[in-house]
């Protein structure tokens, strides 16, 4: 649905985005994963068009971006970096307006049209008021309401929950787990972790312009092979697997292994008492602090002597 | 397109706000000339206003002259800088865009949607100032044209219709260039201003006798030339030469503005 071959764009001398090959399949939810200012926005914009790539080649449902705009976008639903509207006239105005704007819209099924997309995102009750005088959450709603005006077999959404409370959050992913379902592949970019992990299949994670992972959220966070044992005895317990253990953190022991029923066995027979046992899995945290290191893109440090200087000024990118 | 920009013009308050505005000085003019009986002696002041004290069907032609050398620009100039620059700092261009809606078909929406703007400002000026000239200082069988002959009030009345005309089209330059710096910057005060500069510094050179070998490419060199269409006969050279330089200005700027435009990356 989306590949991208070393997709780049310098602002002057600073890489935004650096060198990228993203590749978002059909039926995919796609977490877009990094820290504010990565370049995550930036290559949203590319992907729709809105910004012009330095170098490096967009493929969006199968055409050229931005080329074959014109028949591809209308096929998309995008929401980019917040929702925007005119604050003096109603969501529905606003809504019908837009539907106006683009091509296709059938006139007579415009308002049948909105009211389905405003039903869709829990707004189908909403009044005339003007949307200046909507709540943050109204207004993310109404962005989501305008990407899925025309039906999009891909929606490419940035930071959709953003503003929203913890019920409007579990709502818009129960939204998007129903419109996948419904067929429609969707790209999410967020730097919100948790997020990412309840929703997406897949995940990419981008790192001061560079995509630094890319696979399927079930690889990623798969059994790493060694067994998690939660013990209040943990120092007999480290004595007795002496070797064993490649971690201590509290109560927390990693251990080499994944037969956890003769782990079991041998603790309980030396009388230590086990309050958990398990499978160890990385957390998609883990990963991608690993992948991306722990210093977020906007950090920027006076000196930093592991890294030379021109490496610091490429880290001032825009989000 | 072209339809959801009117609308979108139309339903702003501001539109109407600063249409209103527009009427507010002529308006006043009028209840100042009725009460206190003074007109400008000819040949002074705004044209046509020392003709309204005895003919109230002049008076739109007055409110024109008033309003035409700096609320009117002034006012194309905010709608038009609005236009694009506004859409950016709403953060509706970049929805706009990937509806999608071509970046031409926007810019050329917009002029359209701006040029609609001045004609509906002119037109209620006039409707307005006609209603009011008429009701204070009534109406004269016939009207002194500016060359002495006398003008029936149908003549007065076509040739107001295309004054009316003449003054929609002479704001298009300075229309082209906001839409032009709009286009360059996402904030719409920049470029009512930068096109103010422009109109003002066309004003200033066109009164320096040094600047003579410009004057003819000053957007604002023919706009009065719409008295033209009260003399008998009509003199069309100036009317016609201040067509065509609002036609030029409106090419070289907004092919500017298309280039641009087009090859821009929204960030905003």
């Amino acid at each position: 649905m989306i590949s991208t071959t070393g997709l780049t764009k310098a602002y002057g001398r600073i890489l935004a985005v650096d060198d990228i090959d993203l590749d978002v399949r059909e039926g995919d939810i796609y977490g877009f994963l990094g820290a504010n200012g990565s370049g995550k926005t930036t290559t949203v914009r590319m992907l729709l068009g809105l910004v012009l790539a330095s170098s490096g080649t967009i493929r969006v449902l199968g055409e050229p971006m931005p080329k074959r705009g014109k028949t591809v976008l209308p096929r998309v639903g995008a929401l980019v970096e917040g929702p925007a509207a005119y604050p003096h006239l109603s969501g529905r105005r606003n809504l019908e307006l837009l539907d106006a704007a683009g091509a296709g819209g059938i006139r007579r099924t415009r308002r049948t049209r909105v009211n389905v997309a405003l039903d869709r995102v829990g707004l189908g009750g909403v009044d005339k008021r003007p949307v200046k005088a909507y709540s943050l959450g109204m207004r993310q709603r109404l962005g989501l309401a305008s990407a899925l005006l025309r039906k999009p077999e891909l929606l490419i959404l940035d930071e959709p929950t953003n503003g929203l409370d913890p019920q409007g959050i579990r709502e818009i992913r129960d939204l998007l787990l129903a419109l996948h379902a419904g067929g429609t592949t969707v790209f999410l970019s967020s730097h919100l972790l948790a997020e990412v992990e309840q929703l997406c299949t897949r995940v990419g994670v981008l790192d001061r312009g560079r995509l630094v992972l890319q696979d399927q959220l079930t690889t990623l966070t798969a059994p790493t092979g060694n067994s998690v044992v939660r013990t209040p005895d943990v120092d007999r317990a480290h004595a007795l697997l002496d070797g064993r253990v490649l971690a201590k953190d509290g109560d927390r022991l990693i251990v080499t292994g994944t037969d956890a029923s003769t782990l079991n066995a041998l603790l309980v027979r030396e009388g230590i008492r086990v309050s958990e046992l398990g499978p160890d899995r990385r957390t998609l945290e883990q990963v991608v602090l690993e992948a991306a290191g722990n210093s977020g893109s906007d950090r920027m440090p006076a000196v930093e002597p592991a890294i030379p200087l021109e490496h610091v000024s490429t880290r001032e990118t825009s989000g | 397109m072209i339809a959801v920009e009117v609308t979108k013009m139309l339903r702003r308050p501001r539109t109407w706000v600063t249409i209103l505005m527009l009427n507010a000085l002529p308006t006043l003019i009028a209840f100042l000339l009725a009460l206190t009986d003074i007109g400008p002696r000819p040949g002074e002041g705004p044209a046509f206003l020392s003709s309204v004290l005895s003919d109230g069907s002049l008076f739109p032609l007055a409110a024109l002259a008033v309003i035409l050398p700096l609320f009117l620009p002034i006012a194309v100039a905010v709608i038009a800088g609005d236009s694009v620059a506004g859409e950016a700092q709403a953060g509706t261009l970049r929805y706009l865009l990937v509806r999608p809606v071509g970046r031409t078909r926007l810019l050329i929406a917009k002029l359209v949607a701006i040029f609609v703007f001045v004609l509906v400002a002119v037109v209620l000026v006039a409707g307005i100032a006609y209603v009011v000239g008429t009701s204070l200082f009534g109406t004269a069988p016939g009207a002194a044209s500016v060359s002495g002959t006398i003008l029936t009030p149908g003549q007065v009345a076509v040739r107001t219709v295309l004054a009316i005309g003449y003054i929609t089209l002479s704001m298009l330059g300075v229309a082209a260039m906001a839409l032009f710096l709009s286009t360059l910057t996402d904030s719409p005060l920049a470029a009512t201003l930068g096109a103010l500069a422009f109109l003002i510094a066309s004003s200033l050179l066109f009164t320096l006798d040094a600047a003579d070998a410009l004057s003819p490419y000053l957007p604002t060199r023919y706009w009065l030339a719409f008295v033209d269409l009260f003399r008998d006969p009509i003199q069309w050279r100036d009317i016609t030469r201040g067509i065509a330089l609002q036609g030029v200005y409106v090419v070289v700027l907004l092919s500017a503005a298309w280039a641009n435009f087009t090859t821009k990356d929204i960030t905003s």
